[in-house]
């Protein structure tokens, strides 16, 4: 069996995530959760209070939204932290002065590439 | 394991938001190290995939549930500083889309669940890959151990925590034996999803899994000039 390629995985990977989100979320167990119940049977739950949510309770289209803003945001911050030592060949257009070029290759990571 | 507004006074919560900030700025620091153009995608699919895992409770015992908490997890897939990178987010999409966590508890969840489990579960799973063999077969249960490990700690420092600024007077012996009790419990749980998921890339994709690169770097010629590993 080949390998699959990175962006092969990333997708199946995320397949994944939709269907925990959207499908199997509906067999997940609605029962308190560790802290909750220890917060009920030691009399602190009532010190709790929760606020107003943006998108309500954890459903499956919600859900769904949750997986999709949640990676958005995780893949934005991992592309911008991200070291740009192969974006120097193939794109230019990110302002590559805007970040310190501290030691940009020093590291051995080259012997994959 | 969401902390909800409340169970902390002001000044601990303001004083985990303050720790959680200045850990989520050494994240983004070191997170430089470890990510490129090819890993960045796998923090997304990391932080998407705990997300999702997180709705799902399992139960744990009579009455009680629990779900992964993932630092562990996220950790050995893309590196420490990464993995609290995708926690944080997780946790701010959790608190702001879903009240799940309470706004002034943020920092107080982004500590509990994503600098303590990042931080033991990746350091478990060091010290167990320095003793085991340095074996493919070796990354995914060593990161089960890690995770398993990581939750009971967690929910100590909750304790901890408590014992600081919680805002009722209760039996600290009471509440840390009734929380690392049932979060030994949630562990295994964790530990078994944690085991599957690296063991799964792992199968496919060694070289994404950063946990997995020390073992590689040793037989990477070997890989290289075969199409098939040894086992």
């Amino acid at each position: 069996m080949r390998r699959p390629g990175t962006k092969t995985l990333v997708v199946a990977g995320l397949l994944v995530a939709l269907i925990l989100a959207g499908v199997i979320s509906r067999f997940a167990s609605s029962d308190p959760d560790g802290l909750t119940k220890v917060s009920e049977d030691h009399g602190f739950a009532d010190t709790g209070s929760s606020h107003q949510a943006l998108l309500g309770d954890y459903g499956s289209l919600t859900g769904i939204v949750g997986v999709l803003v949640v990676l958005a945001v995780a893949a934005g911050i991992a592309f911008a932290v991200r070291r740009r030592d192969r974006a120097r060949e193939d794109d230019r257009q990110d302002e590559p002065q805007d970040e310190p070029q501290d030691e940009p290759q020093d590291e051995p990571q080259d012997e994959k590439a | 394991m969401h902390v909800p507004d409340g169970f902390l006074d002001a000044p601990t919560s303001v004083g985990t938001g303050v720790v959680a900030a200045v850990a989520v700025g050494i994240a983004l620091k070191g997170a430089r190290r470890e990510l490129d153009d090819r890993t960045a995608p796998m923090a997304g699919l990391v932080a998407a995939f705990i997300f999702a895992t997180q709705m799902l409770n399992f139960p744990v015992a009579s009455g009680t549930s629990g779900h992964l908490l993932g630092g562990a997890l996220a950790a050995v897939l893309v590196g420490p500083f990464t993995a609290l990178l995708c926690m944080s987010t997780v946790f701010l999409v959790q608190c702001l889309l879903f009240a799940d966590g309470g706004v002034t508890a943020l920092g107080t969840n982004i500590l509990l669940m994503g600098v303590i489990t990042v931080v033991v579960g990746w350091t478990v799973f060091k010290g167990l890959q320095a003793v085991l063999p340095k074996r493919l077969s070796m990354v995914a249960p060593a990161a089960g151990i890690a995770a398993l490990v990581s939750v009971p700690v967690a929910a100590l420092g909750f304790v901890l925590l408590y014992a600081l600024g919680g805002t009722a007077d209760l039996s600290l012996d009471h509440l840390a034996t009734a929380m690392v009790g049932v979060h030994v419990l949630i562990g295994i749980g964790e530990g078994v999803i944690t085991a599957l998921a690296v063991g799964s890339i792992v199968a496919v994709r060694p070289d994404l899994v950063y946990g997995a690169r020390p073992v590689l770097e040793k037989r990477e010629l070997v890989v290289r000039t075969r199409d098939q590993a040894p086992a």
